[in-house]
């Protein structure tokens, strides 16, 4: 069992954009139930299910619309992550091209268990050829009640809209997401309070990723205990991964947790192209972690990722050959942190700099060992001391470059010394 | 004042109640009606008056984003994906193909300002890269053939 289809159910059942064949194929049924057995039954499924978000930070889902729930206010809003900013991926895009009714349907469940009544669905930029239609299947769901008012004759109300993003990483951010959409830099706030205390306008705001909002919808059609068919114990489910770079086939595929990342590589997206050699994955968007070809039998799951110094992240897999360079990759990676941080915070905004001076010099081949030192302490703060998930993560790849790779890391003198002591 | 960015102006800040809150769609949408692709000076002044917020509020959210640009642009904007996946497939051909095509270097714009050629990150066109992004569409898998055609037709929509 390689690819599945539990989420991605419907991708190929109706074209993504009439409600009708939504409906005819099964769409609404999931909110339906939810009037039949209540939100608290809706919620303890999606508890027994173990969903994890799927935006990063892999928080579980249950748990969050408990704590959105609990939050009392005249005015709450749920807000979908479309902002899918992490380089390599793209399967957000997916959810909202072939079956972004799905999406809404997810948004109108989380208003409903959450008590809350407005919903936003933010979508970057980068997406605006995609705006039109997904506000043309919102108000399809206005004209048909399954938005708005009394929703399918029931007593709840939601209202949803687009919010586009302008171009900005950290506006994937929860706090970052909510300064924007009131008009200001995306920049994030410090906390405590908490996004879902004080978000969007400082009222309560439950941010959620898209792909978790599609999960919610299939977990509630076919129950828990399908979901947990498939996956590990600790990593229950599918996930959607969005696999690119040096393979036959490129795309976004609903795998269940577990299988390995040469599985991933070699039976679904078709191997290596022109039959070169491995040579690493970056796991997980650009904060992910590297992995070197000869881990490529670790199985894709949260666990095991996570004993290797890598997590699932927003389910991002670039592949490089042999032909790419590691640490012109990480050049790469270090210039899109450099350019996106924000700037609000010294560590990020002050060691983006510094890592910038340093990379340069360790590719163009005269760092000394100096720099080497300085790289360690500038990770180390980055790491520790950084406002954000983006400084704070920055670092995986460069810590899991110098794990696997750690002959790129010293000088060369360094290195023979260092072999000779073990 | 001119007239005419008074009156575009208030058309946009109208749509969205004169509210600052919605400062971000408020500029997008005005950007978009200027020909040059940017928001001018005076437009960012304007703006803040009607919005009753500070100039430099406005300037902090222009220059923050990327999508919106304080300086005049081409009228076609061209982004070239400068991210992860489209530099492990070596989009340094299709770079040098827009470079040739409009014989400009990535960060110019063409001298009829038509055109403008920029980097930009990762726009989840992973799977068809090395990718590039014409205002709002999105090209994968291009050949030297197929990227002066594309310009040729941009050319062409103008005239
Ligand atoms: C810098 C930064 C960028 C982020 N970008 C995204 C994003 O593009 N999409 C997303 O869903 N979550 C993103 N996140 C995670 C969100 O803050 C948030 O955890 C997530 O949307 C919650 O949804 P989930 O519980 O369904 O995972 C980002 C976090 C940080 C720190
Ligand atoms: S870590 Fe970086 S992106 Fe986050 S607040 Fe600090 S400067 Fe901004
Ligand atoms: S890395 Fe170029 S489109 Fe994603």
């Amino acid at each position: 069992m390689k690819q599945v289809h539990f989420i991605t159910e419907l991708f190929d059942k109706y074209d993504g954009r009439s409600l009708q064949a939504y409906l005819d194929a099964g769409g609404f049924t999931a909110l339906k139930k939810l009037f039949d057995i209540s939100s608290e039954a809706v919620l303890a499924e999606i508890d027994a299910s173990g969903l994890q978000g799927r935006g990063g930070a892999a928080y579980p889902t249950g748990k969050k619309l408990r704590q959105a729930r609990a939050e009392k206010a005249a005015r709450k809003f749920v807000v979908c992550n479309a902002d899918e900013g992490e380089p390599g991926t793209f399967k957000d895009r997916e959810l909202l091209k072939c079956n972004i009714y799905q999406v809404i349907e997810g948004m109108v469940i989380a208003g409903i268990c959450t008590q809350s009544q407005e919903g936003i669905i933010y979508v970057r930029e980068e997406y605006t050829n995609m705006h039109d239609e997904i506000r043309a299947a919102i108000a399809e769901c206005y004209k048909h009640n399954y938005l708005g008012k009394g929703i399918m004759g029931s007593p709840y109300n939601f209202d949803l809209k687009l919010f586009s993003g302008a171009g900005s990483y950290v506006c994937g951010e929860g706090f970052a997401m909510c300064e924007s959409m009131e008009g200001k830099s995306g920049r994030p706030r410090s906390k405590p309070p908490y996004v879902k205390q004080e978000g969007f306008l400082r009222l309560p705001t439950l941010v959620i990723n898209t792909e978790t909002l599609s999960a919610i919808v299939s977990i509630i059609k076919h129950g828990a205990d399908s979901f947990r068919r498939y996956g590990t114990e600790k990593s229950p489910g599918t996930k959607l991964i969005s696999i690119s770079g040096k393979v036959n086939r490129p795309g976004v595929y609903e795998i269940p947790f577990g299988l390995t990342i040469r599985e991933i590589i070699n039976d679904l997206a078709g191997g290596i192209r022109n039959g070169k050699k491995g040579h690493f994955v970056q796991i997980g968007g650009a904060s992910g972690g590297i992995l070197p070809e000869r881990l490529w039998d670790t199985p894709y799951t949260y666990e095991d990722l996570a004993k290797a110094g890598l997590s699932v992240g927003s389910g991002a897999i670039v592949v490089a050959d042999e032909d790419n360079s590691l640490l012109d990759y990480l050049k790469v990676v270090q210039d899109f942190f450099r350019h996106e941080s924000c700037g609000k915070c010294t560590p990020c905004r002050e060691g983006n700099r510094q890592l910038r001076f340093i990379f340069d010099r360790i590719i163009n081949g005269t760092a000394t060992a100096a720099d080497y030192d300085n790289l360690e302490i500038v990770l180390d703060v980055m790491g520790k001391a950084s406002l954000c998930g983006s400084g704070k993560t920055e670092v995986v790849p460069f810590r899991t470059a110098q794990r696997y790779f750690p002959e790129l890391f010293m000088t060369k003198e360094c290195f023979v010394a260092k072999k000779a002591v073990v | 004042m001119k007239p005419e960015l008074e009156q575009l102006a208030d058309s946009v800040c109208a749509k969205y109640d004169y509210d600052a809150v919605n400062l971000l769609p408020i500029l997008q949408e005005i950007q978009r009606h200027s020909p040059r692709n940017y928001i001018s000076e005076e437009m960012a002044r304007i703006i803040a008056k009607k919005l009753d917020i500070t100039e430099s509020r406005v300037y902090d959210v222009i220059t923050y984003f990327s999508a919106l640009s304080s300086e005049p642009r081409g009228e076609v904007i061209i982004q070239i994906c400068n991210s992860t996946t489209c530099n492990v497939n070596n989009n340094r051909d299709l770079i040098r193909w827009f470079e040739e095509e409009l014989g400009i270097k990535v960060g110019e714009t063409t001298p009829d300002n038509k055109f403008t050629l920029i980097f930009t990150h990762c726009f989840g066109a992973c799977d068809v890269s090395p990718a590039v992004r014409i205002e709002d569409d999105v090209y994968g898998m291009l050949t030297r053939e197929k990227v002066k055609d594309l310009i040729a037709a941009k050319r062409g929509a103008v005239v």
